[in-house]
């Protein structure tokens, strides 16, 4: 009798993976979805963050290099739940205000936007320092030959310095877009249905906690499997123009 | 672009040649060391001028603030008749300026400084195409018919690691060629070579100065100087101890500093 149910049990927790209800799979996989699209827009945004805020550090007057070193000093110290709470809360809370101040109506800040806000915020401080070890590590001769022939700063800057010191920044790239994956499951705790949202509510609705948490890992695992071969990939081809030393350039 | 650039008057009589470059009095400190302490150079249109000296005697420093990768402290910089505007600190005024000057002005450095991530024709057509406007066509047969002239046709598609610091530098050079410059800079360019490489790069350098090329040279290479340069500058510590033809100064030498130094270099 136990045993029969047991095996029941078993066979209806996968059947709740099914794409169509009463299976789950469509509303994970919803949040898979939702979790890469944050991750990819605070990715972009943090690396965007990123290249300014190196730059900045690097050629910027001593106002903004403090700027600089006081965003990327918190940011990196308080811990990210926290910081999602504030920004999140605070945040909206504060678009808001001035929204109102302004004369406008408030408006209900959508989950996709504030998480990737958040997250991007808290990237880009990451970035920044990626990306300033990756442009000192350029050869100074090599801005400096640009510099001789004419090339204006921003062109200097796109042409020569960000693609030379992409095989640089890369590997420490790489590891920030698999934070960032991660770091979507924070959101969470705001509500924000992305993967482990979504998992909790299936996993809390059919008790089948172990089936869907296992799945939720297993979707996880496979962005991350994912990732590192694109970015094997692309490593491989930022150090095209240098001898191979090993490692991902193989 | 380089419409405007007359062509090379070397078979005009001496006087009648445009001057190319003009340096007067330049001064220029780091910090609390002045390395240059008034040093003036014309060169006209086809004038190769080579400048020696012992380490740290400010060559290298000279010629880098023709084209303003050092700003001078002081002093007054003519490029083909146009004087580059300066702030009272030395440091130019205007930045679209000094980028426009330098697109006439070819630099050759001494650690080729190619784009590493950039093929060897990649790295030539650069700035003719991006900086300059060169219809990218254009500029790849230009291109490529320097890598010929250099003896790098074959090396096109080589980025710049796979090959030998010979060739490197003769990449470097054809890179500098590319922008038509009016004039060319070479800071060194043979230092950082092995000894067996130095004769393929100096063969190139003797090639431009027999057609008539406007260069400045700094160098090491006290026979090459001879053979090539139609002036010689000899800078002791910051200060011109002496110039003149090549055949005065290292057949006649006047200087008890440039009589010791030649000593000791060759």
């Amino acid at each position: 009798m136990l045993g029969i149910i047991g095996a029941t049990a078993a066979a209806s927790t996968l059947d709740l993976l099914a794409w169509s209800p009463p299976g789950w799979g469509a509303n994970l996989l919803r949040g898979l979805l939702n979790s890469i699209l944050i991750a990819t827009g605070a990715f972009w945004l943090g690396a965007a963050i990123g290249i300014c805020g190196a730059y900045g550090k690097l050629y910027g007057g001593p106002v903004l290099r403090d700027l600089l070193a006081v965003y990327t000093t918190v940011v990196r110290a308080v811990p990210e739940l926290v910081l999602i709470l504030i920004l999140y809360y605070a945040g909206t809370d504060a678009v808001n205000q001035m929204l109102v101040a302004l004369g406008y109506e408030r408006i209900q800040l959508s989950g996709l936007a504030a998480g990737i806000g958040v997250l991007g915020i808290v990237q880009g401080a990451y970035a920044t320092e990626v990306l300033r070890g990756a442009i000192l590590a350029v050869p100074a001769g090599q801005i400096e030959a640009a510099r001789a022939m004419g090339m204006p700063p921003v062109l200097l800057a796109r042409r020569i310095t960000l693609p030379a010191m992409l095989s640089f920044a890369l590997p420490g790239l790489a590891n920030l877009w698999l934070v960032a994956t991660k770091d979507t499951a924070l959101l969470a705790v705001v509500g924000f249905a992305e993967l482990t949202q979504e998992t909790r509510q299936a996993a809390g609705a059919t008790k089948a906690y172990f089936t869907f948490f296992m799945a939720a890992g297993v979707l996880y695992l496979a962005i991350s499997l994912g990732s590192g071969l694109v970015f094997g990939r692309l490593e491989a081809w930022a150090r095209r123009g240098q001898p191979g030393v090993g490692g991902a350039s193989k | 672009m380089h419409s405007d650039i007359p062509p090379q008057f070397s078979f005009y009589p001496e006087t009648q040649r445009p001057e190319a470059i003009r340096i007067e009095n330049l001064h220029k400190s780091f910090g609390k060391l002045e390395v240059l302490k008034g040093v003036s150079l014309t060169a006209r249109e086809g004038d190769v001028v080579a400048i020696i000296g012992g380490s740290g005697s400010g060559k290298s420093t000279m010629l880098r603030c023709i084209n303003f990768l050092e700003n001078p402290t002081s002093g007054r910089i003519v490029i083909g008749g146009e004087v580059v505007a300066l702030r009272p600190d030395g440091g130019p005024a205007d930045r679209r300026q000094i980028e426009k000057l330098r697109q006439h002005l070819g630099m050759v450095f001494q650690q080729f400084n190619l784009w590493t991530h950039k093929t060897i024709l990649e790295n030539l057509i650069e700035v003719p195409v991006h900086v300059l406007g060169t219809p990218k066509a254009e500029a790849v047969a230009r291109a490529e018919a320097l890598l010929a002239r250099v003896g790098l046709a074959e090396k096109a598609q080589t980025y710049p690691a796979f090959l030998s610091g010979g060739q490197q530098q003769r990449a470097a050079i054809a890179r500098a060629l590319a922008i038509e410059p009016r004039a060319m800079l070479f800071d060194e360019p043979t230092s950082a070579l092995d000894p067996e490489l130095v004769g393929e790069v100096l063969g190139v350098i003797r090639d431009l100065a027999a057609e008539g090329r406007t260069m400045i040279l700094v160098t090491h290479e006290m026979k090459f100087a001879r053979e090539v340069a139609s002036h010689v500058i000899y800078l002791y510590n910051g200060v011109i101890e002496e110039e003149g033809p090549p055949e005065a100064l290292f057949g006649a030498p006047k200087s008890d500093r440039l009589k010791q130094f030649l000593k000791s270099v060759s």
